[in-house]
């Protein structure tokens, strides 16, 4: 949060509507994402209830467990849902993107799974553990694809911390991320108000669409929990007529055809609001560096997909080690600042934010000697010298050094500051000549610049010591014997 | 009788206080700085129906398979005397607990009234904290009380309270499942603050009978499912900050004099019910009457209180409703009308406005500038 997108949130009340914070989307939205809407039953750790799941808005597939504490229907759920997951994912593995160039191999997809609500995101991991480590000989055996399906699911999940991914996503974060509301935070986690501010439907304004989305009736909330009322009134009573009829096969029939008209009445509005904000995302031009994140993402997915079927993919344990958890948490946390940089350069409202703090400024070039020559050191090297007039309010230190979203390959350091402008040293990004810098790769004179403190360069990884040499602070090296899913995990009690 | 009490009764009307549990007794720390919602709580107003009322029902509905399930497992630890619960006691946190009895107190000989449990529960724990030999004994529904705002609250846990070495633990079974030793953080907060209420009741009454307040461990034994299955598996939890939070949040309430003197003197939120249980409270006048007190709603509320959605109403067109981060963001200031006044130089910044005013105009420069000729 930002004086910026409180600002924004301001202007959506007054508005009626919800304001852009970016000027380009940042996420990738695939052209066949899988869009996957979750019910659970209340009270249990994690017993799916029903599930629709679908390629295409008009091709809802709905998946419904008739007694969900039942262990045997919840797999056969299980393996159903797997079914349509996996031949999404192997579909995405199809064909080979020629255009990566170099020996290695990238898919031309990537399987890109959208659920409504951070919750959602919450269902799969829970479905992933519970269902990876299952066995499909020994006690308690599953269907094949149940443990291939946990497998799938924990690597999606791992990816949706990943800051920057489009493997998993959820709608209301998406959204978030790129409009501001009228309303608060908390309230945009309702995936039907959130859309009422930014597409309400019409005559209406934001804060009345928002007001009737809150109405569990007209929108029931978009899982992975239900509504206490529902539960009490319509779903104990038709979860108990299957349970009752289990001797007559014609009463049976009936009282499943009432229980799936009942939960697909409770998840259909969500999946239609759900494809509503994927054409609303398709409608935003993508931002310039979204597509090599999607290139990243599919460097990942390739790589999984391969392990997997060679049987050489790592295992996922139930907890990482202390070295492999740090050198994730720094992973992440270069993923992030690069994202972060990523978003800056593509999008001038993102770097507003830098703007605001001092830290970049926008201005017109007034004065530029491009034929600068520094002989100061051994060699003679071309270093021109831009004034940029700023109304600005800089709090930058001669010296520090900047980059323009125009000229990524040249650097900027700052020479002076006043309080009406700033002379830039540039380096780099000019071409050959010692003399001569290339046309057009120094700013001229009238031309308007953004000079920021951001890159997206490497930043080399964090050092951390061997599993060998864990710290005793870290619980000290952990047990020989590498972690791997063993039979004793398979028969673990699940009820 | 106390003044206080007689003025809070007059407030609330007619109808009886509403009784505290443990989880009304928690949410009262959730929002301390909120006049409306201490005063209400303090006299024991029937908040959800003055929100119905009003006009702004709350849903804070539990499925019945969530109860179902909470139920089923708390029954499963509790029986044959506990023996899962001891069984855990004893694996999973090495507590030497030798031959144990088990105390029912639910009923007291076919008597189940309040004062009864509770001074049944009080006799056995006296003696208990009294015996100076290590018996374990487990307690199994003991009847608590609190003083809130010069009620008792009885507190019915359902839980089981045991000591050994010497010491009392709460125990608290809550049916969300740690999953590879790690639970939902909410819930685990929630049960955290809730246990704090019980070892403070606890602590309460034996100090009546004049053992120190160490006497009751702050470290309670939280017994959730592991993992999918209904096995239990026990966890400690320290509550001293939780306890240290619900202490001053206790001495605030009582400290309502001062809300009420600046109050008008008839003021109550009766709701004056008809021979047939119904409302006839007229809805504006009932409006005027809760309007008299600040509320200091924040988007929080819509989870712990019944009235948010009527304070939400009221709130509508402030910074605070956008949620404390926003708030903050905007330096403090009140109005969306302000805010934007000030951002685009229409309004003159009062005094203290001015260096927010001057980020505010930058900000609505700045994104001017980027959204021009965009959507």
């Amino acid at each position: 949060m930002s004086i910026l997108t409180a600002l924004a949130r301001a202007e959506a009340v007054e508005s009626g509507r919800a304001q852009p914070l970016t000027t380009v989307r940042h996420t990738h939205i695939a052209e066949r994402p899988l869009v996957l809407v979750p019910l659970s039953l209340a009270g249990e750790a994690a017993a799916p209830l029903a599930a629709i799941v679908g390629t295409e808005p008009d091709q809802p597939r709905l998946l419904v467990v008739a007694n969900p504490r039942d262990r045997t229907q919840r797999f056969d759920f299980v393996a159903e849902l797997a079914r349509v997951v996996l031949s999404y994912v192997d579909g995405c593995a199809r064909s080979v993107d020629t255009g990566a160039g170099g020996t290695k191999l990238r898919y031309a997809e990537a399987p890109q799974v959208i659920v409504p609500n951070r919750g959602g995101i919450e269902f799969v991991r829970l479905l992933g553990r519970s269902t990876r480590f299952r066995r499909p000989f020994g006690p308690y055996p599953v269907h094949r694809t149940v443990p291939i399906l946990g497998q799938w699911l924990t690597f999606l999940r791992e990816r949706a911390d990943h800051p920057g991914s489009s493997m998993l996503l959820a709608m209301t974060e998406v959204l978030g991320n790129h409009w501001a509301t009228g309303q608060s935070g908390l309230e945009d986690a309702n995936l039907a108000a959130l859309l009422g501010w930014i597409d309400p439907p019409g005559g209406l304004d934001g804060a009345a669409a928002a007001a009737l989305a809150e109405d569990p009736l007209r929108s029931p909330p978009a899982g992975p929990s239900t509504d206490p009322t529902f539960d009490n009134e319509i779903l104990a009573p038709a979860l108990a007529a299957v349970a009752r009829s289990d001797s007559d096969d014609f009463a049976r029939e009936r009282a499943l055809a009432a229980l799936t008209a009942a939960v697909a009445d409770q998840m259909r509005p969500t999946w239609d609001l759900t494809w509503q904000a994927v054409r609303l995302l398709r409608g935003r031009p993508a931002g310039a560096s979204v597509e090599a994140r999607w290139a990243m993402d599919r460097d990942v997915f390739t790589m999984y997909h391969m392990a997997l079927a060679e049987g050489t993919a790592l295992p996922q344990p139930r907890r990482d080690s202390a070295v492999a958890a740090a050198g994730r948490l720094d992973r992440l946390e270069r993923e992030q600042a690069r994202y972060d940089a990523q978003r800056a350069l593509d999008d001038p409202l993102v770097m507003a934010e830098f703007r605001l703090s001092g830290e970049a400024f926008t201005g017109t070039v007034v004065a530029a000697s491009p034929n600068r020559v520094d002989t100061s050191g051994k060699k003679a090297a071309l270093r021109p010298h831009i004034t940029v007039q700023t109304e600005d309010p800089v709090r930058l230190e001669p010296g520090a050094l900047l980059v323009s979203p125009a000229r990524l390959a040249q650097q900027a350091m700052v020479v002076s500051v006043s309080s009406v402008d700033v002379v830039l040293e540039l380096s780099k990004g000019m071409g050959r000549s010692t003399k001569q810098p290339a046309p057009g790769s120094v700013p001229e004179v009238g031309e308007r610049v953004t000079y920021g403190p951001v890159t997206d360069a490497y930043q080399p990884p964090g050092r951390f010591p061997s599993r060998d040499d864990t710290p005793w602070t870290h619980g000290g090296p952990p047990p020989a014997v590498e972690y791997g899913p063993s039979d004793n995990d398979a028969a673990e009690d699940w009820s | 009788m106390d003044p206080l009490v007689d003025r809070l009764d007059r407030i609330r009307g007619t109808v009886a206080p509403r009784n505290h549990n443990a989880r009304t007794i928690a949410a009262l720390t959730s929002n301390p700085g909120c006049g409306r919602r201490g005063l209400m709580d303090a006299a024991g107003v029937n908040k959800g129906a003055v929100a119905g009322q009003l006009g702004f029902p709350a849903g804070f509905g539990q499925s019945r398979f969530a109860i179902a399930r909470g139920n089923a497992f708390e029954a499963q630890v509790k029986a044959d005397g506990a023996a899962e619960l001891l069984q855990l006691l004893r694996e999973r946190l090495g507590l030497a607990i030798p031959e144990v009895a088990y105390d029912d107190l639910s009923n007291v000989g076919g008597n189940a009234s309040r004062e009864v449990r509770y001074a049944r529960t009080k006799a056995l724990l006296a003696r208990a904290a009294a015996d100076r030999d290590d018996a374990g004994t487990l307690f199994d529904h003991p009847m608590l009380r609190l003083e809130i705002a010069g009620y008792y609250a009885y507190l019915e846990p359902d839980l089981i309270a045991f000591r050994a070495g010497g010491k009392f633990h709460v125990v608290e079974i809550k049916s969300f499942a740690v999953i590879d030793g790690q639970a939902d953080p909410g819930k685990t907060a929630a049960a955290a603050t809730q246990s704090a209420v019980y070892v403070m009741a606890m602590r309460e009454l034996l100090a009546e009978l004049g053992h120190p307040p160490e006497t009751v461990s702050h470290e309670v034994v939280l017994v959730c499912p592991e993992n999918f299955a209904n096995r239990p598996t026990a966890t400690l939890v320290d509550v001293r900050k939780q306890l240290t939070v619900l202490r001053r949040q206790l001495s605030r309430l009582t400290r309502l004099e001062a809300i009420l003197d600046a109050l008008p003197a008839g003021l109550s939120f009766d709701l004056a019910y008809d021979a047939d249980q119904q409302p006839t409270r007229p809805a504006d006048e009932l409006r005027k009457a809760v309007s008299t007190i600040d509320a200091r709603y924040s988007p929080d509320c819509l989870g712990t209180c019944e009235m948010a959605f009527f304070c939400r109403d009221e709130a509508a067109g402030s910074t605070s409703a956008l949620g404390r981060s926003v708030r903050d963001d905007l330096g403090g200031v009140e109005s969306i009308g302000t805010v934007l006044g000030l951002a685009r130089g229409t309004l003159t910044p009062g005094a203290g406005q001015e260096e927010i005013a001057g980020l505010l105009r930058f900000a609505h420069k700045l994104r001017t500038e980027c959204l021009d000729g965009i959507g």
